[in-house]
C-alpha cells in the first residue's frame, strides 16, 4: 500500500445535509483549515454539481460561482475542485467555474453511462484541467463492467477514475474487486468514494487503497448524503497509524471537525434506520432527506419508499421518482385500508 | 399524384426516419409518403421501405431535390446535416420539418403553436422532453403567469443514441429554452437522465412550475387536463400518473407553491419498442406537424382555384 492522495468533499457532499445553505463565511473558514492541515484537494459545489441548484435537488443559498471564489482565494496550497453530472451542469458552467478558479474537475456519470461525458473531458483538457472520473452507482454494476466504462473515461481524458459507492452499499470485498478491475483496466490513477451507510465508510476505504487505490474521499465529521462519508480527520488518523499518512495534520483536522464543521450542521450523517436503509436497497444517498420529507408530506414510511426506490432501480439523481413512489404506496395503503373497512 | 393528398418525403433511415415511416403509413391523413431517403443503401430502415413498396433512395437528398411533387419532407438526419438540408430544401421550395436539434426554424409544440407558423418553410421540433414537456408547463401558463418551469426527463439508456449522448448539452439548453419562449415561463431548466433498468423503464417526466403569484388550482388542474387531452389525440400514450400535485417548497422567491406534475410518455411501438416514448412523441409530433402543413397547403390550393 503507498499513501494515498484525499479529497476532502465537505463542501460538496456535505451541501446535501446542508441543505445546499453553505455560505462565503463558512467556505472561508472550511478550506483555511483543510489548506492548512495539508488536505491537497478541496471539492466545492452544489452537492449535486454544477448546475445542482433546482427544485429537483434544492436551491443553493449561495451561487456555487462564489463559493468556488472564495475557496480559492483562501487556499494557499490545496487545489480547488467542482463535480459536475451531464445532463445536470452543461460545458457553459464549467467555464464560469474555470474562471472563478477550479483546477480541478470530477465528471460523474451514471456508472453504465460513461459515454455522456466525452464532451466535457473534454473541454476540461482543452481548459488545461486535471481530471476525474466519477463512476456513481457502482455497486450495481459487476467489476468488468466498469472497467469497460472506466477505459472509456481514460479515453475522453480521464486523469483518475474513481469507484463511487453512492449508496453506501458496498462490503469490503465489493469495493476491493471493483478496484482492481479498474487497476488492471485502466493505465490512469483509480480512486475510491466512500458513503457510510453500512457504517463501512472507514472499512470499504481501506479496502480499496489495500486493492490499489490512488486516490480516496473523505468529509470532515463525515458530513455527506445519506449517513455520510468517511470521516476526514478518521482516514487521517488511520493512515497515520498504517504508515500511509500522505502529509496530513491529523490534530489539524481533528480540530477543524471539531469546533469549525460540528457547530454549524444540522445533524450529525449517521446510519440511522433510514439511512441504514438506503445502503441495504442500494439506493442513492442523497435520497434520504427527500424521502423523509415526502413520506411526512403523503404519509408514508420513509423506508418504504426507499425500498421501492431500490425495486425500481432508480439511479443517481432520480429525487422525482420518491414523490411518485410515495404516491402510489399512499394510494396502496389507502386502498388497503379501505379493503379491510369493508372486512 | 391523387388531389387531395400532398406528398411528403422522409430524409434519414435510422430508427427515427424508420418509426416515422410506420407512422405516415397507419394514419396518413391528407399526405402521401412517396420516398425515403438514407445515404446507406444497407440500412434496415430503406430495406423496410422497400418491402413495405415505397420509393426509396441512397443518394440522400438528391433524389427529394429531383421529384418536385414532393412538397413537405421531414428530416431525421442530424444537426449537422440538416444544416445543409434546410439551405437547399428552402431554394427548392419545400416546407422542412426538422427532428434534429439543428434549429434553423421557430420550435413548433404541436397542440400549443403550430398555428403560428404555418407559412415557414422551416420548422423544429425541439427536443422529446421539449414535446413531452411544454405542452404542460403552457397549459399552466395560460391560465396563470409562470415564474420558473423545470423539467427532469428521465429515459431508458436503450433508447439514447449516440447523437444524444455526444450532446446531452445541447438537450437541457434546447429544452430549457423551449420552455420558456413557448411554455412561457420567466426562467427555465432543464435535466435528463439516463436510466439503464432492465427490463426498460417507459420514458418519465417530471415537470415543476412555479406561478407567479396566487392562482387558481382548480383552474390549473382543468387546463392541464385539456392539454393531456389534446396531446393524446397524437401521442395515445401520453398520460399523467396523478392528478397535478401542489406542494410548499423553499424557492430563491421564498417559499412557494409549486405544481407538480408526474408525465409518462409509452411509445405506440411502430417500429421502436414501447419504452422508448422518447422517440415515439417526436416522430408522433412530427406525422402531427405534417398533417396540419399538408391540410394547410391543400385549403391554399382550394381557395386559390
Amino acid at each position: 500500500m503507498k499513501a494515498p492522495r484525499l479529497t476532502d468533499t465537505t463542501l460538496r457532499d456535505g451541501s446535501h445535509p446542508m441543505r445546499h445553505q453553505f455560505t462565503r463565511e463558512q467556505v472561508a473558514s472550511i478550506v483555511q483549515a483543510l489548506d492548512r492541515a495539508g488536505v491537497p484537494v478541496i471539492e466545492v459545489s452544489h452537492g449535486d454539481g454544477l448546475a445542482g441548484s433546482s427544485l429537483q435537488y434544492g436551491f443553493s443559498h449561495t451561487s456555487e460561482f462564489d463559493l468556488i471564489e472564495t475557496a480559492r482565494s483562501h487556499a494557499e496550497r490545496a487545489k480547488i475542485a467542482a463535480l459536475m453530472l451531464p445532463g445536470i451542469g452543461t460545458r457553459q458552467e464549467l467555464k464560469e467555474a474555470v474562471a472563478r478558479g477550479i483546477q480541478v474537475v470530477r465528471i460523474a456519470t451514471q456508472c453504465t453511462e460513461a459515454d455522456v461525458s466525452e464532451q466535457h473531458f473534454g473541454l476540461a483538457k482543452e481548459l488545461g484541467l486535471e481530471t476525474v472520473g466519477f463512476l456513481m452507482m457502482a455497486h450495481m454494476r459487476p467489476p468488468e463492467a466498469l472497467a469497460e466504462q472506466a477505459k472509456l473515461m481514460e479515453s475522453y481524458g480521464a486523469d483518475c477514475v474513481y469507484i463511487v459507492d453512492s449508496a453506501g452499499a458496498m462490503l469490503p470485498r465489493d469495493a476491493a474487486a471493483r478496484v482492481r478491475a479498474l487497476k488492471e483496466a485502466i493505465s490512469v490513477q483509480v480512486g475510491f468514494h466512500a458513503h457510510n451507510n453500512l457504517g463501512l465508510g472507514i472499512g470499504n476505504t481501506l479496502a480499496a487503497l489495500e486493492a490499489g487505490a490512488d486516490q480516496i474521499d473523505g468529509c470532515l465529521r463525515g458530513l455527506g448524503a445519506g449517513a455520510g462519508n468517511a470521516a476526514t480527520e478518521l482516514l487521517a488518523a488511520v493512515l497515520d497509524r498504517l504508515g500511509l499518512n500522505p502529509g496530513l495534520d491529523v490534530f489539524g483536522l481533528m480540530d477543524a471537525a471539531e469546533y469549525i464543521v460540528a457547530p454549524i450542521m444540522p445533524f450529525q450523517p449517521f446510519p440511522d434506520r433510514d439511512a441504514i436503509t438506503i445502503g441495504y436497497a442500494g439506493v442513492y444517498s442523497t435520497f434520504l432527506l427527500h424521502a423523509k420529507r415526502a413520506g411526512a408530506q403523503y404519509g408514508v414510511d420513509p423506508r418504504e419508499i426507499l425500498v421501492e426506490l431500490g425495486r425500481r432501480q432508480a439511479v443517481a439523481g432520480q429525487e422525482d421518482w420518491i414523490i411518485d413512489v410515495a404516491l402510489d404506496l399512499s394510494r396502496r395503503h389507502s386502498a388497503g385500508e379501505r379493503k379491510e373497512s369493508r372486512a | 399524384m391523387q388531389a387531395d393528398k400532398i406528398k411528403v418525403a422522409i430524409l434519414g433511415s435510422g430508427n427515427i426516419g424508420a418509426d416515422l415511416m410506420y407512422k405516415l403509413l397507419r394514419q396518413p391523413g391528407p399526405m402521401e409518403l412517396a420516398l425515403v431517403a438514407g445515404i446507406d443503401p444497407a440500412s434496415e430502415g430503406l430495406a423496410r421501405a422497400r418491402q413495405l413498396g415505397i420509393a426509396t433512395s441512397a443518394n440522400g437528398i438528391e433524389a427529394i431535390l429531383a421529384d418536385p411533387d414532393i412538397r413537405i419532407v421531414f428530416d431525421a438526419t442530424s444537426a449537422k446535416a440538416h444544416v445543409r438540408h434546410a439551405k437547399l430544401l428552402r431554394e427548392s421550395g419545400r416546407i422542412a420539418i426538422d427532428l434534429t436539434p439543428a434549429a434553423r426554424g421557430p420550435y413548433v409544440v404541436p397542440p400549443v403553436n403550430l398555428g403560428d407558423h404555418l407559412r415557414a418553410a422551416n420548422v423544429n421540433l425541439i427536443t422529446c422532453g421539449g414535446q413531452a414537456t411544454i405542452p404542460l408547463v403552457y397549459a399552466v401558463s395560460r391560465v396563470t403567469p409562470v415564474r420558473y418551469a423545470e423539467m427532469v426527463s428521465t429515459v431508458a439508456s436503450r433508447s439514447a443514441g449516440p447523437g444524444t449522448r455526444q450532446n446531452i448539452d445541447e438537450f437541457t439548453f434546447t429544452t430549457a429554452r423551449g420552455l420558456e419562449a413557448i411554455g412561457g415561463a420567466r426562467e427555465a431548466k432543464a435535466i435528463i437522465i439516463l436510466n439503464p433498468a432492465n427490463p426498460p423503464i417507459l420514458m418519465r417526466n417530471t415537470i415543476y412550475v412555479i406561478p407567479e403569484g396566487d392562482f387558481d388550482v382548480a383552474a390549473v388542474q382543468e387546463s392541464v387536463a385539456q392539454m393531456v387531452a389534446d396531446v393524446q389525440h397524437y401521442v395515445p400514450g401520453y398520460r399523467l400518473k396523478n392528478l397535478p400535485v401542489i406542494e410548499r417548497r423553499a424557492t430563491p422567491w421564498g417559499e412557494r407553491p409549486v405544481v407538480i406534475m408526474l408525465l409518462e410518455v409509452e411509445g405506440a411501438g411502430d417500429f421502436l419498442p414501447p419504452y422508448a416514448g422518447n422517440l415515439d412523441i417526436m416522430t408522433a409530433a412530427a406525422r402531427r406537424v405534417g398533417e396540419l402543413f399538408a391540410a394547410h397547403l391543400l385549403a391554399n390550393v382550394e381557395v386559390t382555384a
